[in-house]
């Protein structure tokens, strides 16, 4: 079995299951955000349900159009909070939320072999700790709030397997990138994408949720990475109390096809517009001009990723023609950056430090494009209109870049700066 | 259970911010959400539509964000099924749970806009009226049809509960 087959398996009651079996599993922790949770509030109240399975296991994060953009955006996380009152759900309020897939690793929801389903297609993300972990609809979250339990399909997996040695500059980011323009936005559908091999041992846990994280943009239903000495370590700071678990070793032949890649070609990469799979050589894009560029996200709103950006903008300024957006994902990454200097590099740069929030990501709000407008960001979609209007432009990369083309004004590879 | 209806097509990799943009997710209304179907590719896509039509797509229909105010649009406009080649899998979970049929039908790209078609979900087919063909799409697994029979998810769930 896969380690997403033998998680399923742990959790669904059997010995072994098999891809394309259908299986009822338990649940370890429900999630849904401001935009998904009322639906899912909805049709609970509908089902006349008088209790939620597990109060402790169900989280509820406002963090998409948060802090509230308008009246309706306050009213929808006004249904989460109430529904927290009554039946004692987590609950982040503003000031301890962030955005959710760097918030609940952080708080130590996400552990090893935990079975982790989301009303959010980037729940994913917690693949990095060695969870089965994937993202399903608001109905799919009402149910499982009552029962503890959601229906699968058993998937299938490609084996990712990365060697040779990263290029300067190069990270989770463009690791992940590189591999969606390999695989096509559809590649692994229905899919694991189960990531091992030397380059990942060695990956830091912030590169690995960025990696997990941008799995459903292959159209994959989970990323995954073993729990490893790496995950262990992390774990201790997080949840000292976590059992680790162990998975047996997977073999080649448990997968339905192993995909070998040699990073050591690999440089910064860019993906252009409207698809992620449209990945490339940063500097294929250089001459791009832009008008915005937006550090942050739950793909990059790591402290990694923000130490990674000051350190291209030390020293430097922003372009004129340029507005530059950071966004630390949680409030503890917002006062480590703090702490560590990093916010003073950012607005010496000229940049602007928003509060933990999706916000432009998905164009809600904080930094949204005009007709006509270009972004370079550290987000994961760059479908047509995504950050703003029908007729604006996204362009994906990792902090480095991003950092680099706000400096000078069009997209460039982090050398130049440097 | 048979519907009639006219062709709306629509391209591949079509996702989840075309179908609903995210601005517009601050609310839950099925109506209001229908205003806004699919206004990245054709404006006042509600307006044209009649009460019946079909949504034909490419590979990969429902891709990215897995917000289910998207089949609720689509339903909200009153489209009676969306056919593509391929779907999306957090969209095709949202349809079944929420009741919008959604057909797999490799020959999609075969219809041409504005074709009128019958879907006849007892046997299986679409039929072409415009075009004079008839194409077969597999029926879901038992596991899902059981769930499209009792009419999505939570109505599911409640049959499920009374049994015990």
């Amino acid at each position: 079995m896969t380690l997403s087959q033998q998680i399923i398996s742990i959790h669904s009651g059997k010995k072994s299951v098999t891809a394309g079996e259908f299986v009822e599993s338990s649940v370890d922790l429900v999630l849904a955000n401001d935009i998904t949770a009322p639906l899912a509030i909805e049709e609970f109240l509908k089902s006349g349900s008088k209790k939620v399975f597990d109060p402790r296991r169900i989280v509820l994060v406002p963090d998409h159009f948060t802090p509230c953009k308008d009246i309706r955006s306050a009213e929808m996380v006004k249904v989460l909070r109430d529904f927290s009152a009554r039946f004692g759900v987590r609950f982040y309020e503003l000031g301890k939320v962030g955005i959710e897939h760097a918030l609940l690793p952080e708080e130590g929801l996400t552990r090893p072999c935990d079975l982790i389903v989301g009303a959010d297609s980037h729940t994913c993300t917690y693949g990095a700790v060695g969870a089965f972990s994937t993202g399903m609809g608001s109905t799919d979250i009402a149910s499982a709030m009552i029962t503890g339990k959601v229906w699968m399909k058993v998937p299938s997996a490609i084996r990712f397997n990365y060697h040779g040695k990263r290029n300067r500059y190069v990270g989770g980011k463009d690791l992940i990138l590189y591999t969606i323009g390999k695989t096509g936005v559809d590649g692994a559908s229905y899919m694991s994408m189960e990531f091992c091999g030397e380059v990942i041992s060695n990956l830091p846990m912030d590169d690995r949720f960025t990696i997990c994280n941008m799995a459903i943009e292959a159209g994959a239903k989970n990323g995954i990475i073993g729990a490893d000495d790496i995950t262990e370590n992390y774990m201790r700071t997080v949840a000292p109390e976590a059992v680790s678990c162990n998975l047996e070793a997977a073999g080649d032949s448990d997968y339905w096809k192993v995909v070998d890649i040699d990073v050591s070609g690999i440089e910064p990469q860019v993906a252009a517009p409207h698809l992620p799979s449209n990945s490339g050589d940063a500097r294929k894009y250089s001459g791009v001009r832009i008008d915005q560029a937006v550090i942050g996200s739950c793909t990059n709103g790591r402290i990694s990723d923000l130490r990674r950006a000051a350190s291209i903008l030390n020293g430097q300024t922003v372009h004129p023609g340029v507005r530059c957006i950071v966004i630390p994902a949680t409030p503890r990454i917002y006062r480590q950056a703090v702490k560590e200097g990093l916010i003073e590099v950012f607005m010496s740069a000229g940049c602007i430090i928003s509060p933990p929030t999706c916000g432009p990501c998905l164009g809600g709000h904080m930094g949204v494009l005009a007709k006509g407008e270009t972004a370079i960001a550290t987000t994961n979609r760059n479908f047509i209109g995504r950050m703003g209007h029908v007729e604006s432009y996204v362009y994906l990369s990792g902090p480095e870049v991003a950092a680099a083309s706000a400096v000078r004004g069009r997209i460039c590879h982090p050398e130049e700066i440097s | 259970m048979e519907t009639r209806g006219k062709a709306w097509k629509f391209g591949y990799h079509v996702n989840t911010d075309d179908i609903i943009a995210a601005k517009y997710l601050n609310t839950t209304d099925e109506k209001e959400l229908s205003s806004h179907c699919m206004e990245t590719f054709n404006a006042d896509f509600h307006k044209k539509v009649m009460k019946g039509d079909m949504i034909v797509a490419g590979e990969n229909f429902g891709c990215g964000s897995s917000r289910e105010h998207a089949p609720l649009s689509i339903k909200g406009c009153g489209i009676s099924a969306v056919i593509a080649k391929s779907f999306a899998r957090i969209f095709l979970r949202n349809s079944i749970n929420i009741g919008l049929p959604v057909i797999e039908l490799k020959e999609a790209e075969n219809i041409k806009q504005g074709d009128v078609l019958e879907i006849d979900f007892e046997n299986g087919t679409v039929l072409n009226v415009t075009g004079g063909r008839k194409y077969s799409f597999k029926r879901y697994p038992e596991f899902l049809q059981e769930i499209i029979q009792s009419g999505g998810l939570m109505k599911w769930v409640a049959q499920k509960k009374a049994t015990k």
